[in-house]
């Protein structure tokens, strides 16, 4: 087995229409400056420049009193430059205790999604079972789907199962970090279920067989073979999923009605009416709920446009 | 607008918490959380103690600070020992969603809700308690017609009014003074004055639509003003036709006012057509008392405000919106006496003076409320209400909440010059499909 | 030329990976577990398949019985079945008028991701696959808004673009004077009653900034897997700029072209936060809007009716869903 070419553990990829990350950024190789190319320069550096103006100012404009950006505009050079914005965001956003409400959502979700998605990725990918490809189908076409279309049944059955008041403070699912943990897991499930059989799938059989001839369990195959295999995959699934669980708005809006009680990125729909009039607060306020999705970003990049053309099946 | 954009405690429910909050903050930093343990302590006594004993759960959607705080103090101002008091948080959407529910298998005995037709939409299936002998035993003497009326269903009382605020037209007193311009008596009067404040170059109406709830107050103005009260409430319970000429001569006279009104309002908040009254660049404003809170605190005296004026002899000023919250009981409450003896006791000045002194940006019901405490804004709108024949809610509390939608969507078609016909068919067949 | 080459080249890896595999041709039909492993086995399909199906088909197949129903939410013994009577009220009665506008939004929505973010996005790509220095960079300007959620997209164009008095919109566009840029309902051409609305097509460009990376990306990753000696070739042969990339290029994209039309089509069904998190602006609503707005809150009189939304929604995705995927596994089980 160790002479097989495949270097699986640089590139994730997998899928019938993906390419290794590394070849997206490959270097640019030296050109001899022509006019045509300064005139590319010139307009990428442009569209660049303003596609970044509503991040970049609204990190300018949150340094800024609202009284010198209402008189001057949001592009003018700054009288005062200060915290103060943040102060009052953090104050009136509680977006310390947010952040946690994210984390308790966050992490149990993506954990739980990958791990099951693995196991059923695995089964079906490393044996041809009957129902492989009809689950698969399930699977995916489940995520696909607009989460709106399934919402009815699921806040009318969250709000009938009562949980112990250790576990939820409405007593009930609904109200629930719990339910958004099932919904977030029942759902990005399917994603990372397609992404993982395609990559499993290039897997040599071979392992397997070894593995069964040496008498090694299911299990074993499973987590010792296979599953160091995936590491990369894995990888680029988990920033690319911490993202799309960090952005969800749509489950906590409807399962979790106590605004103090949303993830950050929820809560944006009562953070609003917080700030009303001061612009520059609420540029804070934007900061503040940016920040852990783009540090991961910036962090990971190389995983994250991985998994996103890996499995590049989703909006 | 959906769910999750009605977060106020109260007094409306369609996208007002946003607004509403920021009252709260306001009454926060003109000092209402100190105010509150001494005014406590100054409270004790006055009742005679009731006789009910045991426990009396009572359910509570006063999930922000200062209505909480103000809650606790009410009930704590309780004169019978013998009377435990459980109070039990719930978040107030999911118990305006599930207020049915709720009220079917009913955790508390004493619970929040609305005055007038959300209460009456209750009160018709039978789970909620008539509570008519705590009327005639001391409620009578002590609140307005009004109020009583907006208890009242099939002739039975099932509600005690707690706290409300008033829609009125807001305007600034130095601004006013400079134009010479005086609080018109009739709307031919007010068009005049738009004409004239017109002409000196300021704005007549501030208005800001978004949430499309703002707007609902100008109609309603107009259509009491205009059709009357009962008229109101016939069209909100789908008894009269919004395709009915009366209807529609609201929208007519309205759109004589919009030429004087800030134009294009439905992106605007209620809080920036607020700063506009406050800078004087607009010189009325029809919106709930809770405009103080944007007034800088040395300004706040500047402002005051007048009712809607006449537009029909019939109906004179004879009704005031004023949005009111109370308490009710449950159909079948494990402790019957002991509930109505807590829910008696929230209508008293007692409690009332008790939450008011945590909670200022309202006014009390009862009519020996400490109203010296009341600033003059307060006094007068509180004056306003006692004095008023009839009580309407708000066009989103006299109605079901999917209609009340709806409505605010047909309003924002007007306010972006919608054809009024069109409008007023679609309403209509809304109406009869929802209603 | 090739063209029509069902095998993209994109997927090197993988049929160099199946081809390897057919040598060693050892192919299992059935694994014929014994005792642990095949509790071990029937755990790892069960309790993910469980967990999927009970929250995402269940529900939906619930969604569309409920859609045949009357019922306020309250006790189940009260729903009650009304046969195609919601659909009537959504269709033909008193709703018709909002559908056929939500309907029409969703449709704008699908065309000005067509023909804005994703032209614009595959033009990028193809500027930014030229070997340029600094590269890079360009790309993580393009791409830091796809890992935004719309929801913050929406507040912060709200804030910094679109303040009716402040934001750089006004201020680049507005002449000094205030403008309303997201409470505008007017059309800016209309249909009978319907049209598309300013404040939509306002929504419709800050959406237009979080897609643009990600369509660039999808074919950046796909243009750099075409051989460059494929592309000299044809510059060789005397083809300019554009008849390489029409002729050479996009054929050879094929695959992505398909992820990019799921992709844009699914984001145009089931947008919601945006216009959510701007307080669903009048004409500006979506299906999904219509969806919730009748199924949870106070507002939510009958769930049927909502159901009968989220029904609609259903059948616009479902057959599209359906092909995309099962046309994706049938090609993965010929490969393998």
């Amino acid at each position: 087995m160790s002479d097989m070419k495949f270097d699986f553990d640089t590139s994730p990829s997998g899928s019938a229409f993906s390419e290794p990350s590394d070849n997206v950024h490959f270097e640019a190789t030296k050109t001899p400056l022509r006019p045509a190319r300064v005139v590319l320069h010139v307009f990428l550096a442009s569209l660049g420049i303003l596609w970044m103006v509503p991040l970049v100012i609204s990190l300018y404009s949150s340094f800024r009193p609202f009284a010198e950006t209402s008189r001057k505009g949001f592009l003018s050079a700054p009288e005062s430059l200060g915290l103060a914005n943040y102060r009052e965001a953090l104050d009136r956003g509680d977006f310390i205790d947010k952040y946690w409400n994210t984390a308790l959502i966050l992490i149990p979700s993506l954990v739980l999604t990958i791990f099951l998605a693995s196991l059923i990725a695995f089964a079906a990918s490393r044996y041809s079972w009957r129902f492989n490809i009809f689950f698969l189908v399930l699977f995916t076409a489940g995520n696909l789907l607009p989460q709106q279309i399934m919402v009815a049944p699921l806040f009318q059955a969250a709000r009938r199962i009562p949980l112990p008041e250790i576990m939820s403070n409405s007593e009930k699912l609904n109200g629930s970090n719990w339910m958004i943990i099932l919904l977030h897991v029942g759902f990005q499930m399917g994603f990372c279920t397609f992404v993982l059989s395609n990559y499993m799938k290039l897997l040599p059989k071979e392992l397997n067989e070894a593995a069964m001839v040496d008498g090694a369990s299911l299990w074993t195959q499973y987590w010792t073979i296979i599953m160091p295999l995936t590491r990369p995959a894995l990888a680029a699934l988990a920033t690319l999923e911490f993202a799309w669980i960090y952005n969800d708005f749509f489950w906590a809006v409807i399962f979790e009605q106590r605004g103090d009680d949303r993830p950050i990125t929820s809560a944006l729909s009562n953070l609003g009416g917080e700030f009303v009039t001061d612009t520059n607060v609420v540029s804070a306020a934007s900061i503040f709920v940016i920040i852990p999705v783009l540090a991961v970003y910036f962090a990971l990049q190389k995983h994250f446009i991985a998994g996103l053309t890996l499995g590049a099946n989703k909006g | 607008m959906t769910a999750e954009f009605q977060q106020s405690p109260s007094p409306s429910e369609v996208g007002f918490a946003l607004g509403r909050r920021d009252v709260l903050k306001g009454a926060a930093a003109l000092g209402g959380i100190a105010a509150f343990s001494g005014v406590l302590a100054a409270c004790g006594g006055g009742d005679d103690a009731g006789s009910a004993s045991g426990t009396i759960r009572v359910g509570s959607n006063y999930s922000n600070e200062l209505p909480n705080a103000g809650l606790r103090a009410a009930l704590d101002s309780l004169p019978n020992d013998d009377l435990t008091i459980e109070l039990n948080e719930v978040d107030h959407n999911t118990y305006q969603e599930q207020i049915v529910a709720y009220l079917q298998d009913p955790p508390d005995d004493v619970a929040p809700w609305f005055a007038g037709f959300r209460l009456q939409a209750l009160a018709s299936q039978d789970l909620l308690l008539d509570i008519s002998d705590v009327w005639t035993d001391g409620l009578d003497d002590v609140l307005s017609g009004g109020f009583k009326q907006a208890s009242t269903y099939e002739g039975k009382q099932y509600f005690v009014p707690w706290t409300y605020y008033s829609w009125q037209v807001h305007y600034r007193k130095d601004v006013w003074a400079d134009l010479g311009a005086t609080p018109p008596g009739t709307f031919d009067e007010l068009l005049a004055l738009c004409e004239t404040l017109d002409a000196a170059g300021v704005t007549p109406f501030a208005l800001g639509n978004d949430g499309r709830w703002p707007a609902m107050g100008t109609f309603d103005q107009i259509n009491f003003r205009l059709n009357g009260y009962q008229y109101h409430v016939d069209l909100m319970a789908g008894d009269e036709s919004w395709t009915d000429d009366r209807t529609k001569a609201v929208f007519t006279e309205w759109a004589k006012l919009l030429p004087y009104t800030q134009s294009e309002p439905n992106g605007r908040e209620w809080n920036d057509a607020a700063q506009a009254l406050v800078k004087g660049e607009a010189a009325m404003y029809l919106i709930g008392n809770f405009v103080g809170s944007e007034f800088p605190e040395d300004e706040a005296d500047q402002l005051d405000f007048f009712p809607f004026p006449v537009m029909n002899d019939e109906h004179g000023l004879d009704t005031v919106e004023a949005p009111i919250d109370g308490w009710v009981v449950v159909a079948n409450p494990d402790n019957e006496a002991g509930a109505k003896e807590v829910v008696a006791h929230l209508g008293t000045a007692l409690a009332q003076d008790a939450y008011l002194s945590v909670d200022p940006s309202v006014q009390a019901p009862n009519n020996n409320v400490d109203t010296s405490a009341y600033n003059a804004l307060q006094a007068k709108s509180a004056a306003a209400v006692q004095g008023a024949k009839n009580v309407t809610q708000f066009l989103d509390r006299d109605t079901v909440a999917a209609f009340a939608n709806e409505a605010g969507q047909g309003i924002a078609d007007f306010l972006a010059g919608g054809d009024i016909d069109a409008i007023l068919a679609d309403l209509q067949a809304k109406a009869e499909t929802i209603l | 030329m090739s063209t029509g080459d069902d095998q993209p080249t994109i997927s090197t890896a993988e049929t160099v990976a199946s081809s390897a595999l057919d040598a060693g041709k050892a192919k299992k039909k059935r694994s014929q577990f014994t005792g642990n492993d095949r509790k071990v086995f029937l755990a790892m399909v069960g309790i993910p398949t469980f967990i999927h199906v009970a929250i995402v088909w269940i529900p939906t197949l619930l969604s569309i019985l409920l859609s045949f129903t009357k019922w306020r939410g309250n006790d189940i013994s009260e729903i009650e079945v009304t046969g195609v009577e919601n659909y009537d009220v959504v269709l033909l009665g008193a709703f018709q008028g909002d559908t056929i506008q939500a309907i029409l939004n969703n449709l704008w929505l699908l065309l000005f991701l067509f023909f804005g973010p994703t032209l614009l996005g595959m033009g990028l790509a193809y500027l930014l696959d030229k070997n340029l220095k600094g590269t890079r960079i360009y790309q993580s300007l393009f791409y830091t808004p796809v890992v935004l959620s719309l929801a913050v997209v929406g507040f912060i164009w709200q804030n910094i673009m679109y303040d009716q008095n402040y934001g750089l919109a006004t201020w680049a566009f507005g002449g000094g004077d205030r403008v309303d840029w997201l409470g505008n309902q007017e059309f800016i051409f209309s249909i009978g009653n319907y049209g598309l609305s300013k404040n939509f097509l306002a929504i419709l460009m800050a959406m237009a900034w979080r897609h643009t990376g990600y369509i660039m990306v999808l074919y950046l990753a796909g243009m750099k897997s075409v051989d460059a000696a494929l592309r000299e070739s044809a510059s060789l042969d005397g083809c300019n700029e554009w008849q390489t990339f029409r002729h050479v290029l996009f054929p050879t994209l094929k695959p992505i072209n398909v992820i990019v039309v799921v992709i844009t089509v699914i984001e145009a069904l089931r947008a919601y936060d945006i216009i959510a998190i701007l307080n669903e602006p009048r004409n500006t609503e979506l299906l999904s809007h219509l969806t919730t707005n009748a199924l949870i809150g106070e507002g939510a009189d009958n769930i049927g009716r909502g159901s009968a939304y989220a029904t609609l929604l259903f059948l616009l995705c479902i057959g599209f869903v359906l092909w995309y995927v099962t046309n994706h596994y049938k090609k993965q089980e010929n490969t393998v």
